[in-house]
């Protein structure tokens, strides 16, 4: 138990600054990040994230954002394991014809007004990877194809930095 | 020509430097079967199984079968006629030959007399007689939308008697998890038996492989399953390599381990924290998310990728490592070795931990021998087996012969064991990693590779989670005609199957967690 507590005492507080965005956006608006989420609902926003046919490439990213350096929780986001409790899906892919239903159940499950954000080249259906991953026999292609999507995160996979950004985009369009 | 316990079918050894593979043809169902039954007999295993529709140069379907044995590989195909394609049933002598013989129904149409009729990655998006890897489906499998998607109805296994019943789980799950169905048969909170049904994740990749360029198939092939992308990517090129007659120089396969061993690393540093937290240890998730991500971001600054996504490519790698590079490397695994140390101690005398891990989800070196399993979940049920090690009668190829990999086994087959497993195999990793880095040779990273017409070739590599292969046949213009990328997990999602019987519902999540099995690898 001393040895724990004495590696929770040296690690410290971890928590970094908001990255700069990909491409040279204002930075200042990450570090509002919470405080917008205060502001438009009150309270932490909730995700459900559904994998609907990524390589799961992307869900290594999404759950980096859990660890200390992003600190997700401590900004006022968290995973939920219901869409029914969800304000936002985080949704990956191509979405798989397999997985089509699945994505329509969880969708109608999460309660309005919701946020879709789509994840990935496959996801967003952009770049060379999403063009290789595009619709055929056993594929949708992209997300927006099988829901409706109000902001897309595109990468391969996106960075954490990236998907932070997309999900301040998302509630910037309420 | 070599034969291999008397067995009257001779195998040519394919060449090149990679892992040691024989090729060799059964002449008819028969020869395969008796061929399977002494491979069993002899300790060997099943390590893939994939069909190949080779009737536009006049012939008929092919069935491929790699099976392992103490000193490598054997490729055996058995070529079947044009109408009406049958071959038998290798379910009853390697169990592991089940999903993957339905998932060559659904895809090729070559049939298997008995046993397990039921489709494997085939719901209800395409009709039953229709099979998207046929060369005559390509231009409907190539659209959108052609077929209705039907719900589909599954056969589960009932599980009768009193107080027994049903837990459906999946596709969607409750973290953050890519998507399966999982049936537990349970009688109050003890698991009678799990079933799963798999194939939510079926992209259609080897459609999408079918006719693609080598630059092409190398991004394909290197997101069968994103978490790793580097052994698919290494098994992917040495399959091309063996095909093309082109041998890597050393600075590249050397580069090649250095990527394989860091996605090693990166995966168990992440596997180590999950499974702390899945006992309810967040701290443990903390700390390893922590190392994971500082590993990810020298990733980032070196490689150009955090997960270092294309930097394989058949003849060498895409990217050269500058010295300032290389010793970073060597400094990160020395205070790696330091940090990981520290935390094993602390698991190891987490008596909270140590209670939810201990005896939980047990699979003994029998079961998992029966089961072909590879790769950590084998390891961690005693079976010494990784193809990086020197064996008996098999040397590993390079640039791990000149290393002496030390393979990490645990005879307790439980959850504690994969903890201890990853946890050696982070620091033999790290070790690697410094000889690699200290004795990296100069030279060229890329080799020329020109397409031999026709020619087809087959990559092994012990990847992080067990044995990847990669199968390919060239076509006529030099293209890729059919690529069959294997997970090691086709082999483990049976194993868990039986690792969670008779254990509680509330520990499914630890043991699954504990074997980390890729949906998407396996529903291709």
């Amino acid at each position: 138990m001393i040895a724990l507590l004495k590696r929770i005492f040296r690690t410290g507080i971890l928590t970094e600054p908001l990255p700069a965005p990909p491409e040279g956006a204002p930075t200042r608006e990450l570090d509002l990040l919470q405080d917008e989420i205060l502001r438009i609902l009150g309270r932490a926003l909730t995700i459900r994230q559904v994998d609907a046919g990524s390589c799961n490439g992307c869900e290594l990213e999404i759950h980096a954002l859990n660890n200390p350096y992003y600190n997700l929780e401590g900004r006022g986001i968290k995973f939920v394991a219901s869409p029914r409790h969800a304000d936002m899906l985080l949704v990956t892919g191509p979405v798989t014809r397999n997985m089509e239903n699945a994505l329509r159940i969880a969708y109608d499950c999460t309660p309005d007004p919701k946020l879709v954000v789509a994840v990935g080249d496959c996801g967003c259906g952009c770049g060379t990877v999403g063009q290789l991953f595009g619709p055929n026999y056993a594929s949708c292609g992209a997300v927006d194809n099988v829901v409706g999507v109000d902001v897309r995160v595109p990468g391969c996979p996106p960075t954490p930095a990236a998907l932070l950004h997309g999900i301040l985009a998302a509630i910037k369009t309420r | 020509m070599t034969r291999f316990h008397a067995e009257p079918i001779d195998f040519a050894l394919q060449p090149g430097c990679a892992a040691p593979v024989w090729i060799g043809r059964a002449v008819d169902g028969d020869d395969l079967q008796r061929f399977a039954i002494s491979v069993h007999r002899h300790g060997g295993r099943l390590a893939a199984l994939w069909g190949e529709d080779r009737r536009l140069s006049g012939e008929g379907f092919r069935l491929h079968c790699v099976f392992a044995l103490e000193e490598g590989h054997q490729w055996l195909s058995l070529d079947l006629p044009a109408e009406n394609p049958v071959y038998p049933d290798l379910a009853g002598i390697f169990p592991a030959a089940n999903r993957m013989q339905r998932a060559t129904r659904d895809m090729v149409g070559i049939a298997f007399d008995g046993g397990d009729q039921r489709p494997w990655l085939r719901h209800g998006a395409w009709p039953d007689d229709w099979f998207p890897l046929r060369h005559d489906a390509a231009e409907l499998a190539a659209r959108a939308e052609v077929f209705p998607n039907l719900p589909s109805d599954y056969e589960f296994v009932p599980v009768g008697g009193e107080g027994a019943h049903e837990i459906p789980v999946g596709p969607i799950h409750a973290g953050i998890i890519e998507p399966g169905h999982f049936r537990f048969s349970v009688v109050g909170e003890k698991v009678l038996r799990l079933e799963q049904r798999l194939g939510y994740q079926h992209r259609g990749i080897e459609r999408r492989l079918a006719g693609a360029e080598f630059a092409t198939g190398a991004l394909l092939v290197g997101r069968v399953s994103g978490d790793a992308t580097c052994a698919y990517a290494w098994a992917y090129a040495a399959a091309v390599e063996a095909a093309c007659g082109v041998a890597p120089p050393p600075r590249a396969l050397a580069l090649r381990a250095l990527m394989l061993e860091r996605e090693r690393v990166a995966n168990h540093l992440g596997d180590l924290g999950a499974l702390g937290n899945d006992a309810a240890l967040a701290f443990g998730l903390t700390q390893f998310m922590r190392l994971k991500e500082d590993w990810l971001r020298l990733n980032g600054e070196l490689f150009g990728h955090r997960f270092m996504m294309d930097r394989i490519v058949p003849g060498g790698t895409s990217i050269n490592l500058a010295p300032s590079a290389l010793s970073r490397i060597v400094e990160q695994c020395e205070r790696y070795g330091r940090e990981v140390k520290l935390l094993r101690d602390i698991y190891d005398n987490h008596a909270g931990l140590q209670d939810r891990f201990l005896t939980t989800g047990i699979l003994d070196a029998d079961l998992a021998r029966e089961l072909s399993l590879t790769g950590v979940a084998a390891r961690a049920s005693g079976l010494i087996l990784d193809g990086r090690a020197y064996r008996q009668g098999y040397t590993p190829p390079p640039p791990y012969a000149m290393l002496g990999v030390r393979p990490i086994s645990d005879e307790r087959g439980d959850v504690a064991a994969r903890v201890a497993v990853r946890f050696d195999e982070i620091f033999e990793s790290l070790r690697l990693l410094r000889e690699i880095t200290i004795g990296m040779p100069s030279g060229a990273t890329q080799e020329d590779v020109v397409p031999v017409p026709g020619a087809s070739g087959l990559g092994v590599i012990e990847g992080w989670r067990g044995e990847v292969l990669v199968g390919l046949q060239l076509d006529a213009a030099g293209r890729l005609a059919r690529v069959h990328p294997h997970d090691p997990s086709w082999q483990a999602w049976p194993a868990l199957e039986h690792a969670v019987m008779n254990d509680i519902v509330p520990d499914f999540p630890l043991i699954n967690k504990s074997f980390n099995l890729s949906y998407a690898g396996a529903d291709l």
